[in-house]
């Protein structure tokens, strides 16, 4: 006959015994551990430039200011495009007068100051255009050396830039090799281009892909293997901007050569 | 108008957005902590090694580290686009920035500056307090300054033999916490330039030891020009008050003991300014042997547009000449106020060659950026990042040391 203290005894035991799996299962919850993956995230959002389409019209650039209420005539941009022309000297002469926002109005180079300079037609070996933007880096500088953590990097790999936040110490402008960053002229705060986050996590293109006539530029999810533009980054040779800052961007160039800066 | 458009003129290709963002501001930043610091370590200097030559000026130098401490705030204030926020790097830090740091360091060396003061000054504190305590008609002021005396006391009120040696000691081993600590204080403002990895000048390992070896030499010329300066006004003033108070040092006394000191003082300036310059050309040697892809540039900037500032008025005029004038024999308090004014234009310039020089060039490695100081401000922007700015910035610690001077007064014992 089992004593009323030894049946107690036992009781609680046996709760506790079964408590541990139970509460392993708890420890082991298959779900979180999957979200926990640092693989499991279903989008990463890239961009793919393909410079050999790119005409220098500046189409993407009047559509992103527009589009994110960038002052039209403030000499700052999100996205830009770069004109790039070598000469037989060896010479490479480069300008973005604008931010090529009215496209490349003449032959003309600007050399900054008021200055242009005229390059004949028969000493051009090549001339081409580079579109610029934020390279949305896996590995940002720009979040890293942020003092109160107001830029961030989203769980689908765009930064972004928390205007409450930001102190507007020019930290990250500073710390960006692309130069992508500067201050809003209405705002005072850090500004960037985020590939039009409020728009492609809406499913939606950004507005500079929108305005491209001619499929230059192209944004896409390189987590899904249907997506076109993942085909292309993983079948093409395609490269990226200043690697050797460690900074891993992720806008990747179609025909990108050695002189673009 | 975009911020940094004023004061920027771009030449050849240069990314859209890119302008000069960090202006004279953050030139005073860097040299207004370097102060700070450089004084701070002069007066440790006396207080945990014991250079008893150096006793004349290490209090001054303390109360003067505490007088330029809230000042190395203000540049930064200046400099910011949102700076009713600036507080939030000390309330939301983010650690991964070096700035974030600045809170930490900031406050930890304020508390140990002010902690030490306190001690080196409890017996003046207690004696102010006391004396007042014993008026018994008060005067608004008089009542005034007892509560200010009496509170600054702390209800500590043992002078005894015993209790001032405690003092003593506790000076001592906060000046040894101080060193590294204002050290740290400069040396991360190094580091903040140091590591930004998308500038070719800025980025070298080097530049917080360079940053602290700078900051030392600036704090001890500094130190040693408002001593020289307060020296010859107190000697005027002894000079006059002579047959008021016949217990006041005669202006001989004044003078023997101000060469004295200056003459110990420089030669600290010296052996750091050697190290500083050491480091300097090393970083700049380097840069040249390894010449990696950023080189062409630099050497541009470096040898071409920026010759002057770095070579004429950095080496030249601010290290080569109060080298000589620090070494030449016989060394007159004239000639070591000249040679420590002449140090502390190199150590800004130096500052300057970074910060403006840093973004002299666009990082597109194919373009220039001009700096155009304003001086003449046209808004709250150009006054702030203008001259005007930078000299409120520059005037300020000399007002805070005149008032606190009041209060802690540096000369007391020759009193």
């Amino acid at each position: 006959m089992i004593s009323r203290r030894n049946f107690c005894k036992k009781s609680l035991l046996m709760a506790g015994g079964l408590a541990i799996p139970l509460s392993a299962l708890e420890l082991f919850d298959p779900k979180r551990l999957l979200a926990e993956k640092p693989d499991g995230k279903k989008t990463r959002w890239v961009f793919l430039v393909d410079t050999h389409k790119c005409v220098g019209c500046g189409f993407c650039v009047k559509g992103c200011k527009t589009e994110n209420e960038v002052p039209y005539d403030a000499n700052v941009t999100r996205t830009w495009v770069e004109r790039y022309v070598i000469t037989k000297d060896g010479q490479t002469h480069i300008d973005s007068p604008k931010g090529a926002r009215d496209g490349f109005e003449t032959s003309q180079i600007d050399i900054g100051e008021g200055k242009f300079e005229d390059i004949k037609n028969e000493e051009i070996d090549k001339a081409f255009f580079v579109p610029k933007l934020c390279n949305q880096c896996d590995n940002p500088p720009c979040v890293q050396v942020c003092p109160v953590g107001a830029t961030y990097q989203t769980a689908d790999g765009v930064v972004l830039v928390d205007r409450s936040w930001c102190i507007g110490c020019g930290y990250c402008i500073m710390g960006c090799p692309y130069g992508v960053r500067f201050f809003h002229p209405i705002f005072h705060v850090a500004e960037k281009c985020n590939f039009c986050y409020h728009r492609i996590s809406k499913g939606m293109q950004t507005a500079c892909v929108d305005a491209c006539a001619f499929g230059a530029r192209r944004v896409g999810n390189i987590r899904d293997p249907n997506d076109p533009v993942t085909k292309v980054i993983m079948t093409e040779r395609v490269n990226v901007l200043k690697e050797e800052y460690g900074t891993t961007p992720q806008v990747f160039y179609l025909g990108l050569t050695k002189e673009v800066k | 108008m975009v911020h940094g458009e004023a004061w920027t003129l771009k030449e050849f290709f240069t990314y859209p957005n890119e302008y000069i963002y960090w202006t004279i501001q953050i030139v005073m930043y860097p040299f207004m902590t370097g102060l700070v610091a450089g004084a701070f370590v002069l007066s440790s200097l006396y207080h945990v090694f014991g250079v008893k030559e150096l006793k004349g000026i290490a209090r001054f130098s303390l109360v003067f580290s505490f007088a330029l401490l809230p000042v190395a705030m203000l540049p930064l204030m200046l400099h910011l686009q949102q700076p009713q926020r600036g507080i939030e790097v000390m309330m939301t830090p983010h650690f991964t920035s070096a700035i974030a740091a600045f809170g930490i360091v900031f406050s930890t060396y304020g508390m140990i500056v002010a902690s030490e003061l306190w001690f080196v000054y409890r017996k003046h504190f207690v004696e102010e307090a006391l004396k007042l305590r014993a008026i018994e008609e008060r005067s608004l002021g008089e009542h005034l300054a007892h509560l200010l005396f009496s509170a600054l006391t702390l209800g500590a009120m043992d002078i005894s033999e015993h209790a001032l040696e405690a003092d003593e000691r506790a000076v001592k081993k906060l000046a040894a916490a101080g060193i590294p600590v204002a050290c740290f204080l400069h040396g991360y403002a190094g580091f903040i330039f140091g590591s930004v990895k998308a500038n070719a000048l800025w980025m070298t390992p080097l530049m917080p030891v360079i940053f602290i070896c700078s900051a030392v030499v600036s704090g001890i010329a500094l130190c040693m020009l408002t001593y020289i300066i307060t020296m010859e006004i107190r000697k005027l003033l002894a000079a006059r008050k002579k047959h008021l108070y016949p217990e006041l040092p005669s202006p001989e006394e004044l003078k023997s003991a101000e060469v004295h000191v200056v003459t110990m003082t420089a030669k600290y300036l010296v052996i750091f300014l050697v190290a500083a310059i050491t480091l300097e050309l090393l970083d700049l040697i380097f840069r040249g042997y390894t010449a990696m892809k950023s080189w062409d540039i630099l050497r541009n900037v470096i040898y071409h547009r920026d010759f002057v500032n770095i070579f004429v008025i950095q080496y030249g005029m601010g290290n080569l000449l109060p080298f000589i004038i620090f070494l030449t024999p016989g060394l007159t308090v004239r000639r070591a106020a000249l040679g420590s004014s002449l140090v502390l234009l190199g150590v800004f310039m130096m500052r300057w060659n970074v910060v403006i020089g840093g973004q002299a060039f666009s990082s597109s490695l194919s373009g220039f950026m001009h700096y155009v100081m304003p001086v003449w401000p046209d808004s709250v922007e150009t006054f702030k990042e203008g001259l005007f700015g930078a000299l409120t910035v520059a005037i300020v610690p000399f007002v805070l040391f005149w008032l606190i001077n009041k209060v802690m007064p540096v000369f007391k014992d020759t009193h």
